[in-house]
This record gives structure tokens, C-alpha cells and sequence, in this order.
């Protein structure tokens, strides 16, 4: 046991000592939460949005009015001719523009019938079609008002309300703390601890190891000791800047939580542990980790891309992949605030590739150089 | 009891040979010497008898113990020294001895006498990080980490490559301490005037065992007469050397040649002669007893012929 | 008088407030063997990467084949050779792609670079082995060709940082008798060992310690000035 215990105590001083280690296991988390939410947010603000008809049509000024109004839209400029609006997007002045039809609020009045014309800027398709619905629902309310207004009366009509349980703001960072939280968790595990192992290897220091009477696999488990420890502070890190930060709710158990995560670490320092013994040295452990760990989980984990879009076979591919398993199970518990029985199946996945991990590692791992 | 015994080992990466039927005795108590160039096979045979590595056949004890089944218990009681610096270069010299002591169950106060004669003067810089240290230093520390369980054998792998002539002297001391504490030590150098100072040797080349005894005995079995010749001009008249008929092989050594000849056909007068004929008048010779580089190299010589021979067999 | 291959005035390199070298002078005679002795650490190493225009020194001036060693660095490693233990081949290459590769580095013409192929695997009795991969290579043989490339444009002056380690005895007798060649063609040679009888094989040897050159002189004269046998004893004397 005081072997076992020298060991850890070895293996802190090592990432202590060494300034690049901590800065990435203590920064990366930080810096990727603020990346996410910041900057690689999905959602539509402050969209400007250019007008092209008669303003000084009534009908016409509550429409725009309206607009200006929403707290997601702004009126950025009139255009006298729709040939205009080729112009307004190239010189990225609009990000969309309303186009009303000629003589609107006396068509409007006596038919009901008028024209308006929405044009989104196609060449990103998830953000036109996002804002052209924001200016569908401001026209929609717009009619729905009119109608009662024209007739004094409420007609008989269905206005579907679209109302998004969980996340009713449509916040993006609803869908990448838990994304993140698979990667960074996988990442100081899996790569951390691979790296560390390997580097023993290179500087020649395993021979010594492995000729001193101490069981191999307390060493290696004494190696995992310090990333477990390491991932518990980013756990929280991440926890504590998405809650007070991105001020995403934490609606189900925190324990609950934290033992999926725990769950999940043991997964990854298997793993881990499994790279080392294929690796011969740094620079193999690390192009396993980036290309065969960390890519395959930002496409795979449904981070990015849902996975529930992907081509069949890829969806498959996607199942072995133990990040998407603890981000679903993220979710559930801390969005949807739903207990371990509905995310018992995804648990139970997790656990397997745990304990299947594990065992292949232990039993793939040597008492002697190959 | 043989504190090492190997008996027919041979060890193949792919198609590479890398040990031969190497088979080897060493006494308990003494320094033994496994001489030979780099890519002879000695670390490969230093890891199957540390237990680090398997042989593809053949067996071996350390200490009575089987290098293949009792490999737990052997690494109690060897000590093993690779051959580059392999310590922690971002742990302090004291942090490295006592981790390595833990290792082994032990403590350095519990063993201190056994390694104070070289930690003593490593210990004022106990505080200052392994990658720090000098050379001379590091291998001092290495050394230490090697002792602290007071081992029965200890394995050195090349201690001596790529440090200078002093250090190496200082270091050769420090073994025969070592030696007199009671520890056996197996000890590999590609420098062959070290073999000197080994009680017995092994002399390795291409993963063959091509000689092995005490240096005096591997010295009485050279077959030749040898002749160290002195003169102004030592190029030209190496190769003037070479020429001379009776003359097996000529090699520099130092600012000598030795010339190996067979005393039947030539002898000194007439090497002598010869070259003052050839224009090396001003030469002085002298009759020399070989050193184990010489023997060495009449050694590798009669493995090839040997080998060659053999690959002529086959083909017939 | 001819000039020097290599002349050293003053030269010194700190690193922070440690001094690697310390203010050395010292001249190469055109076409001799220079032997560079020194314990670990006495700045050999330091020394060497600024003569081959690697570094730059903190003080002192000189000439490496006529060019100064501060400002015309590029100009010097196009007229040296340079071969070391550790790095000399591409074991990946064959031994003719080695052979292209250093010709086209040195800026040979595809004509020169056949005839120096040629010529090369010739001298060194390789032309079966010229479609090995250099890596497969036994060391003696890998050697002689390291140091045969690092000759092929015809350097002045050749920079050899301990050629000769761990290589068993034999080759390295030939690998000197390589280098005693090269130095009849008029090569000026610059060695580093730790085998003290190759010290013995140089026309001048100086012997480093600490950053200084503490001796400079042929094996012969530092015998008799230290009252040694060998240069074993003379290095030891020395560095102590």
C-alpha cells in the first residue's frame, strides 16, 4: 500500500511540475465552455432586417413597427426596390428582408388578401431558417390582431403556439454543457493518462518500474488516481460555470449526476489505460486520442450534428462511442430533471463499456516490454 | 551456487537474430564483463535476465531463481541499472532514492550504509531536480536507485557509454567497492580497455558469444605473435604493413600498430627489414603480449570464417 | 601564408548567466586532424554547433573555411561536412535515395550527383546494397557511408562529433583509416572522441575543461609536457 501511495503522490508531483499540463487540464475547460457559449452560439440575436414597400402605408408601419419591436429583430433600413436587396446581403448589411407587396393595406383591407415577401440569406440554411421563422410569427400575430380588428370579432381560426419544454429560450448551450462536459471529461481522462503512461515507456523509466517487485497494475492504477481527481475539478468547473454562467439549470439529482460522470471517468481512464499498451511512444498516443477519440465525439456525440440525422451505419458507429451515451445521459438528468430510471438504459450501456473496458485493459496490460 | 546461469538462449526481432544460443556462468561475488559493440545484443540480453523480456528459447537463473517463473521474486533481488538515464528528470535526487525505495519495501535509512559512500556525494545537491544534474552526477544518482534494496546481483547496462575517460575511471571504482560489499555485479561496456578491470568477461558480437574466461585466459588463447611498431610515417606504413607477407592483420593502435603475424613464415627482424626497405627506416618494434582488443578482433575474425565456412557446408 | 580552416578569436556563449564557453582562441590548420577533447559538459558540444554556424556566439569573433562565423553562417554550412553518431542517414531511404538527397541538399547538379553515386558505392564496394534502406544497414557500413556523404560536396573542412562510439574495434580502425584518407586529399578534419587512443591518431588535440581550452598540442609534445605514456594519462592529468 505504501508503494501504491508513493506512487500517486509521484505522479502529482509530476503534473504539478510541469506548467503545460495543469494549464490545459485547469484552462481547457474554461476556455472551451466560454468558446461554446459565446462564440459558437447558435442562437439568432439583434437580426437586421431590411424593409422594401410603402411606409407610409398603415398596414405597412404596424408590420414594421411590430418588427422593430420584437426583442430579437431590428429594422435596419428601407429599400425602394426588392433589385436592392442583392446588394444590401452581398454587403452583409441585412441579414434578411421584408418585402411588401404593392399597395398592401388596400389590398388588405377590402380582400384580406396581401402580399408580403420574406427573403433569407440561404447560404447559412440553420440561420435563415431560424429568422425567417421569427418574422413568419411576427406577421402571424400581426394578422391574428388584424383580423379581430377588421371584423370586431374573433373568427374561428387555429394559430398553432409553438412551446419548447426544457429549454423555452432555445439556448444553445442547453445542448453543448452536456457536450462539453463528455469531451473535457474524456479528454483529461482517456489522453492524460495514455500520455502519461507512454511517456514512461520513452524515457525508459517503465523498465525500472517493471523490474521493481511492485504489482504493475497498482502503478497503472496509481496513474489514474491523480486524472480522476483532475476530472472531478473540471467536472465542477464546468458545473459551476454553466449553472452561474450559461445559467443552465441543474433540474435532476446532482448525486445522480456526478455518479453518471464517475461512471463515465472510469470508462475513459480504460480506455486510456488501453492506448497506452498500444502506443510505443507520445506522439502515437496523442494522434489516437485527437483522431480516433476526440473527432469521433464531436461529430458522433451529437454535439454538432444530431445523430439521429445520420446515415443508418453511422448511427450505429455512433453507439459505440461512450460520450454519446453519457452526454444523452447528461441531459436527461440535468434538462429534462428526470430520474435514473429513464436514463437506466443509457446507465446500464455505460456501465458495460466500463466494465468491458477495464477488464481488456487490465488483462492487455504487461508485466514485461514486449 | 552460480549467481547467474543462462543456458542456450536465443532472441529474434522478426528477421533480425539478436542472440545466438547464448549460454553464460558467473560466479557469486564477482565483476563480470559482457564486452561488445553497440547492436551485439547485449541489452537484449541484459532485459531476458532482468526478467523484462522473454527469450524465444533457452532458459536461466539469477540467484537460483527461474527468469521466467520466479520473475516476481527475482525482482526483489536484482538491481538493475538501463542503459540511458532513466530516472525522473522532474523529481528532486532525494525524491527519485525514496520513490525507488518505496518500490522496493525499503527505505534509504534503512539502507543507507549500503549506498552512502557514492549518495554522500550526490547529497548536497538533494534538493535539485534529476534533469539537472551533471552527467557523472545523474549516473551517480542511477546507480544509488540501483543499490537502495541492497540487491544480491546488479545489472549495469553500458553505465560507461558517452561519459569521458575520468569519469569512467571513477566510475570502475565504485564497482570494485561494490564488488567488495559482497553484491555481484554483471556489467556491459562497448569500451574494451575496461575489460581490464572485470574479474571475468564474455566477449559478444552479431548476438554471438565469440570468447569468454578470465582476460588472462581469453589473452593465452591468441594465436598469433604480435608486434607493436612505432615510425614517423603511420599511415603509409600501415599500409605498407598490410602488404608484407606473413603478416595476418595491422591496426593502429593508439600510436602504435599491431601486427599480427604467424611466426613460421616472418618474424620482427624481417617486418623490420622489410619496411626499412619500403623506405621506413626510422621504425622500432617490439614484442608485445595482445590486449583484449586484440583478442577481440582475432576473435570476430574467426566467428566470420567460421560462419562463413558453415554457409559453405550448407551449400554443398 | 595560406589561411587557417578554421580561426577562433575570443569566442565565448552564455546561456543566462552560465558561460558554456569561455572566451577561447584557437586555429585549424588546413588539412590536419584536430582532435576536440573534453569531460562532459565542458562545452565541446556548445562549441561545435557555433563553428558549424548553428549558434551564434555571445562574444568573439572567427572564420570557419574563410567565413565568419557571425554573419555569414549560411555560407559556412555549405562549405562543411558535417557526420554524428546520432543522426548521419535516413533509415527509411535506400542508400542511393541517402546518396540524391545530400547531393541535392548541397546543391549538386543531377550529373555530378549520378557521377558521385557512382563513384561512392564504387569506393565503398556497396553497389548490391545500393537499393537497401540505409536503416537495415550493419553500423560499420552505415558509418562509412554517413561519413562518404558528408563528404560529397567536397567539404574543406569536416565536422565529426564522436564518430566512433560503441562501434566494435575493427570498424573503427577503418573508419580512421577513412579519415586518414580523406586528410591526404586534403580535408581538414575535426574530431571528437572519447577513446583516448584516437587521440593519439590526430596531428593536434585540445583537451576542454570547464569552457576553456586548458591544452593545445600534438599528442607527441603533450606527452612528453605532462610526463605521460598515453593520452589517457595526458586527459586524465588534465581534467583533474
Amino acid at each position: 500500500m505504501k508503494e501504491f501511495t508513493a506512487s500517486v503522490i509521484k505522479e502529482f508531483r509530476h503534473i504539478f511540475r510541469d506548467r503545460r499540463t495543469i494549464l490545459i487540464a485547469m484552462v481547457m475547460p474554461v476556455v472551451q465552455i466560454i468558446l461554446f457559449g459565446f462564440a459558437v452560439s447558435t442562437e439568432v440575436n439583434d437580426v437586421r432586417v431590411a424593409v422594401c414597400g410603402d411606409l407610409v402605408d398603415p398596414a405597412v408601419r404596424n408590420v414594421v413597427d411590430r418588427i422593430d419591436n420584437n426583442r430579437y429583430l431590428r429594422v435596419s433600413g428601407s429599400l425602394s426596390s426588392p433589385s436592392e436587396i442583392t446588394g444590401v446581403f452581398r454587403r452583409n448589411e441585412a441579414d434578411v428582408a421584408v418585402c411588401f407587396g404593392r399597395n398592401f393595406g388596400g389590398n388588405l383591407a377590402p380582400s384580406g388578401h396581401a402580399q408580403v415577401r420574406i427573403i433569407g440569406d440561404g447560404s447559412d440554411p440553420n440561420t435563415a431558417q431560424m429568422i425567417t421563422g421569427y418574422i413568419k410569427g411576427v406577421i402571424q400575430s400581426e394578422q391574428t390582431d388584424a383580423e379581430v380588428a377588421f371584423a370586431g370579432e374573433r373568427k374561428a381560426s387555429m394559430v398553432p403556439v409553438v412551446q419548447l419544454m426544457y429549454n423555452p429560450a432555445m439556448k444553445s448551450s442547453y445542448n453543448f454543457v452536456p457536450g462539453v462536459m463528455g469531451l473535457i471529461l474524456m479528454l483529461i481522462c482517456t489522453m492524460m493518462t495514455a500520455v502519461s503512461i507512454v511517456r514512461e515507456k520513452e524515457t525508459g523509466t517503465l523498465e525500472l518500474l517493471l523490474v521493481s517487485p511492485v504489482k504493475p497494475l497498482w502503478i497503472m492504477l496509481s496513474k489514474m488516481i491523480p486524472y480522476l481527481v483532475l476530472s472531478a475539478v473540471n467536472f465542477a468547473t464546468i458545473l459551476l460555470l454553466s449553472h452561474y454562467v450559461m445559467e443552465v439549470p441543474v433540474n435532476g439529482s446532482l448525486l445522480l449526476l456526478c455518479f453518471a460522470a464517475l461512471v463515465f471517468v472510469v470508462t475513459s481512464l480504460a480506455l486510456g489505460l488501453l492506448i497506452s499498451v498500444i502506443s510505443p511512444n507520445q506522439r502515437t498516443a496523442l494522434l489516437i486520442c485527437g483522431m480516433g477519440l476526440t473527432m469521433p465525439t464531436m461529430i458522433f456525440s451529437g454535439i454538432i450534428f444530431p445523430c439521429e440525422s445520420m446515415p443508418e451505419v453511422l448511427q450505429w458507429f455512433s453507439d459505440i462511442i461512450p460520450a454519446k451515451w453519457f452526454i444523452i445521459i447528461v441531459k436527461k438528468i440535468m434538462i429534462q430533471g428526470t430520474g435514473l430510471v429513464s436514463a437506466a438504459k443509457e446507465m446500464t450501456i455505460l456501465a458495460g463499456m466500463a466494465a468491458l473496458l477495464l477488464a481488456v485493459s487490465v488483462k492487455s496490460f504487461r508485466t514485461r516490454l514486449q | 551456487m552460480n549467481a547467474i546461469e543462462i543456458d542456450s538462449i536465443s532472441k529474434n526481432y522478426g528477421d533480425v537474430r539478436a542472440l545466438r544460443d547464448v549460454s553464460l556462468t558467473v560466479n557469486q561475488g564477482e565483476i563480470f564483463g559482457l564486452i561488445g559493440p553497440d547492436g551485439a545484443g547485449k541489452t537484449t540480453l541484459f532485459r531476458i535476465m532482468t526478467t523484462l523480456m522473454l527469450a524465444d528459447s533457452g532458459s536461466g537463473k539469477v540467484c537460483g531463481l527461474d527468469i521466467v517463473k520466479d520473475f516476481a521474486r527475482l525482482r526483489r533481488i536484482i538491481g538493475y541499472m538501463p542503459g540511458r538515464f532513466s530516472l525522473y528528470q522532474d523529481l528532486s535526487v532525494k525524491e527519485n532514492l525514496d520513490y525507488f525505495a518505496t518500490l522496493f519495501g525499503t527505505t534509504v535509512k534503512e539502507n543507507y550504509d549500503n549506498i552512502k559512500e557514492i549518495y554522500s556525494q550526490i547529497e548536497p545537491f538533494a534538493d535539485r531536480r534529476a534533469g539537472k544534474l551533471s552527467g557523472g552526477m545523474k549516473q551517480k544518482l542511477a546507480l544509488c536507485c540501483a543499490l537502495v534494496h541492497k540487491p544480491s546481483v546488479l545489472f549495469l547496462d553500458e553505465p560507461t557509454t558517452g561519459v569521458d575517460a575520468v569519469s569512467r575511471k571513477d566510475f570502475w571504482t565504485m564497482l570494485a567497492r561494490i564488488k567488495a560489499s559482497g553484491v555481484t555485479v554483471f556489467v556491459s561496456t562497448p569500451y574494451m580497455d575496461e575489460a581490464a578491470m572485470c574479474d571475468r568477461l564474455a566477449l559478444i558480437r552479431d548476438g554471438v558469444i565469440i570468447g569468454t574466461g578470465t582476460p588472462e585466459e581469453i589473452i593465452s588463447g591468441f594465436p598469433f605473435r604480435l608486434l607493436s611498431v612505432k615510425g614517423r610515417r603511420m599511415y603509409p606504413m600501415l599500409k605498407q604493413l598490410r602488404k608484407t607477407a606473413g603478416v595476418i592483420t595491422c591496426f593502429s593502435f593508439g600510436d602504435f600498430h599491431h601486427v599480427t603475424y604467424s611466426p613460421e613464415v616472418t618474424g620482427k627482424d624481417r617486418i623490420l627489414a622489410g619496411l626499412a626497405e619500403a623506405g621506413f627506416g626510422d621504425c622500432t618494434a617490439k614484442e608485445i603480449s595482445p590486449g583484449i582488443e586484440d583478442c577481440f578482433m582475432w576473435l570476430s575474425h574467426r566467428g566470420d570464417s567460421d560462419r562463413q565456412a558453415g554457409a559453405g557446408m550448407q551449400q554443398l | 601564408m595560406e589561411r587557417n580552416a578554421v580561426e577562433i578569436r575570443n569566442l565565448t556563449k552564455k546561456f543566462g548567466d552560465f558561460t558554456a564557453v569561455d572566451n577561447i582562441s584557437f586555429d585549424v590548420r588546413k588539412g590536419e586532424i584536430f582532435g576536440f577533447l573534453g569531460a562532459n559538459g565542458a562545452g565541446k558540444t556548445t562549441a561545435m554547433r557555433i563553428l558549424c554556424g548553428l549558434s551564434l556566439p555571445t562574444a568573439g569573433d572567427g572564420t570557419v573555411a574563410g567565413y565568419d562565423i557571425n554573419t555569414q553562417q549560411e555560407k559556412i554550412k555549405r562549405h562543411i561536412g558535417y557526420m554524428s553518431q546520432k543522426f548521419s542517414l535516413y533509415p527509411d531511404l535506400t542508400v542511393k535515395e541517402n546518396i540524391r538527397l545530400f547531393g541535392g541538399i548541397y546543391g549538386l547538379r543531377d550529373r555530378q550527383i549520378r557521377e558521385k553515386t557512382d563513384a561512392l558505392l564504387g569506393m565503398l564496394e556497396m553497389q548490391s546494397e545500393k537499393d537497401k534502406f540505409a536503416g537495415s544497414l550493419p553500423l560499420g557500413w552505415k558509418q562509412k557511408l554517413a561519413f562518404s556523404i558528408a563528404m560529397i560536396h567536397d567539404p574543406e573542412i569536416i565536422f565529426l562529433d564522436e564518430p566512433t562510439g560503441g562501434v566494435d574495434p575493427e570498424t573503427r580502425r577503418r573508419f580512421w583509416e577513412m579519415i586518414y584518407d580523406a586528410s591526404e586529399k586534403g580535408t581538414t578534419v575535426f574530431v571528437t572522441t572519447h577513446y583516448m587512443d584516437e587521440a593519439e591518431y590526430c596531428d593536434r588535440v585540445s583537451v576542454m575543461v570547464d569552457g576553456r581550452i586548458a591544452a593545445l598540442d600534438s599528442p607527441e609534445r603533450l606527452k612528453s609536457a605532462y610526463g605521460a605514456d598515453n593520452m589517457d594519462e595526458v586527459f586524465r592529468i588534465i581534467v583533474r
